[in-house]
């Protein structure tokens, strides 16, 4: 056994470690995983997604026995849970309910990521592996949609399969392939099922798998943004170990203990209490079978995909609705390369960047409820202007992320944009026609001045260059862009209805704007960063 | 074993052409499972043409046929209906039916239809699949006072006049799809075919 590492173990323990490295594993993951001391409400959600997920494979598990996968038998077979099953709509709830729940914890455990600045510091691909999980935990959850057959089932579905069909040139024929069939069918539901079993039983748990050995390999983040690898060694355990950390074996065993049992009042509660939760967690017209002939009057994704399906459907074209929905979650995977501020934690950037994040996330729950509205003139205009707020969002994560840089936005590399955003616009609308190559050099040249004209601005108030002047000149050009697009793409000169709209909620991206880049640009105190301490806080 | 006796060549050879003959196992193999999951033979014969009989449509209603698994609208439009056409081009992408794909020939003019009063669509909006709703009364409080009667997408906001043609500034692009089809007898339409016409 020379080539074995060490151990003390002896009896069962020791022979068992002599043939598996069962302690190791251990002490590495758990009991000598020393993880920051100042843990607060935010890490409980982890390890809480953990649990859903168990919760969701088994409760799948077990609706599986009584299911059928077959367009004829699917509605009805899910009603024979609800009620011939012994305690089946126990299970059946306790599934449904735990899709929400995940998505809950999942936002909110990226939104800790989000305002700890946990995508930082070697943890790049911590941060993408875990939006993959995002990726294949809305895949499966879409795909669990459509098992019940019911109307909302097939015509969301319906939508969503469609999103491939935008696709130019290959569109047809790769929705065709996914639904295996021409129209949504028996086909597509049989293939669905088989996924949904697939992906969440095999493909989730070794991505869980994968996050926490690069967790484990990094070490956790916490709530000051300090790498606690780099600070004081020796604690009470270990001499080599961070003074500032304690090992996750019991310590934050027992917390996550505490976190699972409020956690599990809360699910139990709207399980027996309300898991239809309103119609956000399983919605009314769901309870209907599926019917091809005719679309429930109003149709919306469960609540977890509204967001984005406010994105699409604010965006006037289905090609670039389905670009504007998929770019709306691309660039999440990218955060850590637009935020490069060497400030992990929210605590101590600018108060400017905190806004910035706080209106991120209102923004995001405001989309979601747009989702769930009908298109009426005030909630259609509301949704585009969340949209628009949404993608400034990363311009201006990326220019907070140099808080103090002071030099204007180079005009070079404005109009070095806006010919590429010509060439874009002109291959996508029509590459041989004369609208096409016109509508690329008025995109092009807009930008251009825009940028210009932003710069311009900005200098005359605020002086040439400086970190004010380079705030305002941002600020100019985003409201510039803003108030371009509007014109040029959403502009219809008979719908007075939505002209009026359009002009009343210019007021969102104007505070948007004005919060996170005027604000900076006229008071210094604002976009004041505040010393990281060397040791974490209580 | 020391390293004297390796012929690194060889093994560079051995493991290129070892990866490369994997490869092309690959290929076929890929083949066999991804083709697997496109339509099959059963799939493939589904959707015979569906007749309807457009003398029992009432002026200004609409009746759902299923055809190829999606719904196809005929609607007997009144003359009122008709006369309101041409004064909503202003407001429509395509008033012209230019974009040639989404109906036949024969139902490239000012009514898209064969004759003027019936119209027959797919029941499918062009954005991402709805079925939209059938809105044919005039200027109703939701819609606004433009509104000429049409369908309106509960999904999206899409709209398309009484004509399937789609409204600007809407998240479909283009005009709602006319099938083919003909007139057996002076009633009786054939939804699928178009009797050679096309």
């Amino acid at each position: 056994m020379a080539d074995h590492p060490k151990h003390n173990y002896t009896g069962l323990l020791g022979w068992v470690e002599d043939r598996f490295p069962l302690m190791e594993t251990w002490n590495y993951h758990l009991a000598q995983y020393y993880a920051p001391r100042n843990f607060n409400i935010w890490y409980y959600f982890g390890s809480l997604a953990i649990l859903v997920l168990v919760f969701q494979i088994f409760s799948g598990l077990f609706l599986a026995f009584h299911y059928k996968p077959d367009a004829a038998l699917a509605f009805n077979s899910v009603e024979y849970i609800m009620r011939d099953v012994p305690g089946g709509w126990f299970i059946r709830y306790m599934h449904s309910t735990g899709a929400s729940f995940f998505f809950i914890v999942v936002y909110l455990h990226m939104f800790r990521a989000l305002i700890y600045g946990s995508y930082k510091g070697k943890r790049e691909l911590l941060w993408l592996i875990g939006m993959t999980i995002y990726l294949a935990l809305m895949a499966t959850a879409f795909m669990g949609y459509l098992l019940p057959w019911g109307q909302m089932s097939l015509w969301g579905a319906q939508v969503i399969i469609n999103l491939f069909n935008t696709i130019p040139f290959i569109g047809e024929q790769l929705s065709v392939w996914l639904r295996g069939d021409f129209v949504l069918s028996d086909a597509t539901l049989n293939r669905f099922f088989a996924l949904h079993f697939f992906i969440p039983v095999i493909v989730l748990p070794a991505l869980v798998f994968v996050h926490m050995v690069a967790l484990h390999a990094v070490g956790s983040n916490n709530p000051d943004g300090i790498e606690i690898k780099q600070g004081p060694k020796g604690n009470r355990w270990s001499p080599d170990a961070p003074k500032d950390g304690i090992p996750f074996f019991p310590y934050y065993i027992v917390k996550d203990v505490f976190g699972v049992g409020v956690f599990l009042f809360v699910f139990f509660a709207v399980l027996f209490f309300a898991p239809e939760m309103g119609g956000f967690f399983l919605e009314p017209p769901n309870f209907e079978p599926a019917n091809a002939l005719k679309t429930p009057l109003h149709i919306a994704p469960v609540w977890y995909f509204t967001p984005f399906y406010t994105i699409l459907r604010s965006i006037p074209d289905p090609w670039y609705g389905t670009v504007g929905m998929f770019s709306a979650i691309i660039l999440l995977f990218l955060l850590p390369w637009i935020d490069k501020n060497p400030i992990k934690s929210w605590r101590y950037r600018n108060a400017s960047h905190m806004a910035n994040l706080l209106l991120f996330a209102i923004v995001f729950l405001i989309l979601g409820w747009m989702g769930t509205k009908s298109v009426e003139p005030l909630y259609k205009e509301l949704g585009t202007r969340m949209t628009q707020i949404y993608f400034l969002f990363f311009v201006v994560l990326g220019i907070h992320s140099r808080p103090f840089a002071n030099s204007q936005p180079s005009n070079v590399l404005g109009i070095l944009i806006a010919v590429v955003l010509g060439l874009l616009v002109w291959i996508g609308s029509g590459f041989l026609s004369f609208g096409g190559i016109f509508a690329g050099i008025v995109v092009g040249l807009a930008f251009a001045l825009i940028f210009m004209l932003g710069n311009f601005i900005a200098k005359q108030y605020f002086g040439k260059n400086g970190v004010k002047a380079r705030y305002a000149a941002w600020f100019f050009i985003l409201l510039g862009l803003i108030i371009f697009y509007d014109v040029y793409f959403r502009f219809v000169p008979s719908d007075t209805t939505a002209t009026v709209q359009m002009l009343l909620q210019l007021i969102w991206p104007v505070v948007y704007l004005g919060v996170t880049l005027l604000l900076p640009a006229l008071s210094p105190s604002v976009n004041a960063e505040k010393p990281v301490p060397e040791r974490v806080t209580e | 074993m020391a390293n004297s006796g390796v012929d690194t060549k060889r093994r560079r050879f051995l493991i290129a052409a070892t990866s490369v003959v994997g490869a092309v196992g690959v290929a076929p193999l890929a083949y066999a499972f991804l083709g697997s999951m496109a339509p099959s033979a059963r799939a493939l014969a589904a959707g015979a043409p569906v007749e309807v009989d457009v003398s029992k449509i009432e002026a200004g209603q609409l009746t759902r046929v299923l055809w190829q698994g999606k719904p196809v609208w005929v609607v007997n439009r009144t003359p009122e209906m008709l006369s309101n056409l041409p004064s909503l081009d202003n407001a429509l992408r395509d008033p012209n039916s230019d974009v040639l794909t989404q109906q036949p020939e024969y139902a490239k003019n000012a009514t898209r239809s064969i004759k003027p009063e019936y119209v027959v669509l797919v029941g499918i909006c062009t954005h991402l699949g709805c079925s939209p709703g059938y809105r044919p009364e005039v200027a109703p409080a939701d819609l606004g006072a433009e509104w000429k009667g049409g369908w309106l997408c509960a999904c999206h906001g899409s709209r398309f006049d009484l004509a399937g043609r789609v409204y600007k500034n809407v998240p479909a692009a283009t005009n709602l799809v006319v099938p083919p089809h003909y007139y057996k007898t002076d009633n009786i339409v054939l939804v699928g075919l178009d009797g050679g016409k096309a």
